[in-house]
């Protein structure tokens, strides 16, 4: 019922928002298993909206699809209007397995994508500290990723996504192989960083309580072969102390619903 | 991580000493037991020597003393001035040749199809039966010795620059494309800082293969050098003299080959460098 | 490496060398390169011979016993070396030192200790190949997980019940990884022991057709030789492949 009660608000949101990323009919088989069937998305700008569900639904799937990492089967999807054939200056994505340079240091990490782009040693490597002190990295700029632990090496792996200027961020799976309590912390950080940068988020995860925790709409896959089940978009006041959200009688609501609708995918 | 590893264990399997990275690890033992090993290997050597073993058996202080003997009457000096130049040259120029082949049938398909059969039939064939035959193509001199030497290193160095061009990490191709690299960017800014350590490592044993290469050479061709010196010296039955010369050139080749592995983890390894 | 198009297209490419031998022979461009196609009929023609029949027991049975010693001798040490620290740290250093450095200078020593025969030819054979097996058995019995090696002493093993029954069987993977490659060694100890002693088997062959420039002949030995040394490689690699699965799984 809580559920009817958020679609409806949610439709209401919909039209206030302009989408900034579209997703239309998208469908993916690898042979004969569809991955994904049938996806109609649209992504507001400014907002994150969080990709979840059990393994199997092809949510990373549908985020490198949306990435131009990987070509649809069928269907299609626009940026600001324009259609992705392939990577694109306008979207940095942000691995789930770091994706680091081992022979490079966190400064040349960071700015590796300006590199790419032949932007000048001086500025990208003025661009990279500025993005490193805000995810919290300053002093560390001379290190390599070994010596870091696996929260820090996603924080580089953050300001690498964000130091390109791009105006939507893919997160695959981000914490996913961060520890827990660096995790937490980390999820703090970026709800404060978020406040601070105007970027639209799309982000994949498994996990229900960091869904809620930071995002702003929550699309729910359900697997086999991948579908659009719902869309819920938790009404948490993310201003003040981040702590308080996890008290939060509406965080804790959406989490056991959501965790109710997923429960017959669970085997 | 792991996966790293095992990519790289695999590497060193198809070529010659598949020395699994620990087992390498002269530099992690204590300098103390390394020179009570020392020691113990000297004092058996001096005790076979004493029994004698056989009578083509030196003891081990005859063998330092005829070590220092070369050394003192050029001899040895000469020999390795002459037996230096076709190894330093034939290893040169494998890897050079090595390198970029590897390279260019790791990237691409139709060199692979076309050149890595051939080089994993020369890596696990006896090649040692060219020896012979480039004495005749090429004479008895300093060519004949550096193609010898080439036709030992060129495969190690070949197939291991090709698997490191290979095997190279999935996961940063993924992001240098994601951020745009062209395949030119991708190939200098990705594909090599990744395959280096392993194209290294190809390049160390190569210089391991070469200095069979050279031994076998001037053993099989012609007696010049360090093999001149084995030679002479057994056909007057100075043992001594020709053990010194044989456990020199042992060791210089171990020597050599600790040192590259030194630079390997020195530059090419910053996961590794000083831990 | 991908398991699909690798083993097909390396045959297909070798074919590929072999017409272009066939073209540079017809053409008499090299005269050390005779047409592929006389190779192989002097081929067929060696080994009816018996000269090379005499050769190839000669020569097999050398390779034959230097492996069999180097594995005897190799595998025990290898276990031991990975379960016993102080025979590690005292023969490991020397286990590197020889399994990388040029040993075909140490075959000379060979000669004069025991003397221009087949002995010589076994020891080369031997010393070539059993570095490799120590290094890699000690690896592989450094790879047992602890817990398998605890499960057993909880469930009473004795000592040899548990070498027998759980390292070995553990540690075969790796075992059978350093045979190989102590197989392909053995292979050249075998060749470089015949070509430097010079008057025995594939080496007394050798001497004789590249001195008399039979270049037909010579190429025709290269060729069964090198077959030779692709086949074991081959075999081995047939039954690492089933003793794969749980290699695999151990991780």
């Amino acid at each position: 019922m809580a559920v009817t009660a958020l679609r409806e608000k949610q439709s209401a949101v919909h039209t206030s928002v302009e989408a900034i990323v579209e997703v239309k009919g998208i469908c993916k088989s690898y042979g004969n298993v569809e991955a994904l069937r049938d996806i109609d998305l649209d992504f507001p700008r400014g907002k994150l909206t969080s990709l979840l569900g059990p393994s199997g639904c092809g949510k990373t799937t549908l985020l490198k699809i949306i990435a131009g990492l990987i070509g649809a089967s069928a269907g299609s999807v626009t940026v600001d209007g324009k259609h992705v054939s392939g990577p694109g200056p306008e979207r940095a994505f942000v691995f789930q397995d770091f994706a680091l340079m081992p022979w490079a240091t966190v400064l040349r990490n960071v700015a590796f994508g300006l590199e790419l782009r032949g932007t000048g040693k001086t500025e990208r490597e003025e661009t990279a500290r500025r993005y490193i002190a805000q995810v919290g990295l300053s002093g560390f700029e001379d290190k390599y990723p070994h010596e870091l632990s696996g929260g820090m090496r996603q924080r580089v792996g953050l300001a690498r996504a964000l130091s390109v200027d791009a105006e939507v961020l893919l997160l695959d799976e981000p914490f996913s192989a961060v520890d827990e309590q660096n995790r937490r912390k980390f999820q703090e950080d970026l709800i404060r960083l978020r406040s601070k940068q105007n970027k639209t988020f799309i982000f994949v995860t498994h996990s229900i309580e960091e869904a809620v925790y930071i995002s702003d709409r929550i699309v729910l896959l359900s697997p086999r072969p991948g579908r659009v089940s719902q869309v819920i978009e938790p009404d948490i006041n993310r201003s003040g102390d981040p702590d308080r959200i996890h008290r939060d009688q509406h965080y804790l609501d959406t989490v056991e619903e959501i965790w109710q609708g997923l429960k017959q995918y669970v085997e | 991580m792991a996966t790293n590893v095992r990519t790289e264990s695999e590497a060193t399997n198809l070529t010659l000493p598949a020395t699994s990275e620990e087992a390498i690890g002269l530099r992690d033992r204590p300098i103390i037991l390394r020179l009570v090993s020392i020691a113990l290997f000297a004092g058996i050597w001096e005790i076979a020597g004493r029994i004698p073993v056989s009578f083509a058996f030196p003891t081990f202080s005859d063998t330092i003393a005829a070590f220092f003997g070369l050394i003192a009457d050029g001899s040895m000096p000469a020999a390795y001035l002459s037996t230096l130049q076709p190894l330093v040259l034939g290893v040169l120029l494998s890897t050079f040749l090595g390198v970029g082949i590897g390279i260019v049938c790791g990237l691409s398909r139709a060199g692979e199809w076309l050149l890595i059969p051939v080089f994993i039939v020369l890596q696990a064939a006896p090649v040692a039966a060219f020896i012979p035959l480039v004495t005749f193509v090429y004479g008895i001199g300093m060519t004949a010795k550096t193609i010898a030497v080439m036709i030992l290193a060129l495969p190690v160095i070949v197939l291991n620059t090709y698997k490191a061009v290979r095997n190279v990490n999935e996961s940063l191709l993924v992001m240098c494309r994601s951020f745009l690299g062209t395949r030119w960017q991708t190939i200098t800014r990705i594909i090599l800082p990744d395959a280096s350590p392993v194209i290294f490592a190809g390049l160390r044993l190569g210089v391991a293969a070469g200095f069979v290469g050279v031994v076998l050479a001037e053993l099989l061709i012609t007696p010049t050098g360090i093999g001149d010196l084995i030679t002479f010296h057994r056909s007057r039955a100075d043992y001594a003299e020709m053990y010194a010369t044989i456990a020199s050139i042992i060791a210089l080749s171990t020597l050599t080959l600790v040192f590259l592995q030194w630079i390997e983890v020195r530059v090419f390894r910053p996961e590794k460098r000083g831990a | 490496m991908t398991p699909f198009g690798y083993r097909i297209p390396m045959m297909a490419s070798l074919l590929v060398w072999c017409v272009a031998w066939e073209i540079v022979g017809r053409l008499d461009l090299v005269f050390l390169l005779p047409p592929f196609s006389d190779v192989l009929a002097a081929a067929v023609q060696l080994v009816q011979t018996s000269s090379w029949q005499d050769a190839t027991v000669t020569t097999l049975r050398a390779f034959a016993t230097g492996m069999a010693l180097a594995i005897m001798c190799g595998v025990p040490l290898g276990a031991l070396m990975g379960r016993v620290k102080i025979a590690d740290d005292l023969l490991g250093m020397w286990v590197n030192i020889f399994s990388s450095a040029p040993l075909s200078a140490l075959v000379p020593v060979l000669m004069i200790l025991f003397g221009f025969g087949e002995r010589t030819i076994i020891a080369a054979v031997f010393l070539f190949a059993v570095w490799i097996i120590v290094l890699d058995t000690r690896a592989g019995v450094r790879h047992v997980s602890p817990s398998l090696i605890e499960m057993a002493r909880s469930y009473g093993a004795t000592k040899p019940a548990l070498y027998a029954k759980i390292i070995l069987w553990a540690a075969l993977p790796e075992i059978l990884a350093g045979i190989r490659l102590g197989l392909i060694r053995g292979v050249k100890g075998v060749v470089i022991g015949q070509l430097l002693v010079a008057i025995v088997g594939y080496g007394a062959l050798f001497e004789t057709f590249s001195r008399n420039f039979r270049m037909a002949e010579f190429w025709a030995l290269t060729i069964i030789l090198f077959a030779f040394a692709m086949l074991i490689a081959e075999l081995i690699e047939r039954i690492e492949g089933k003793v794969e699965y749980y290699a695999g799984a151990r991780q």
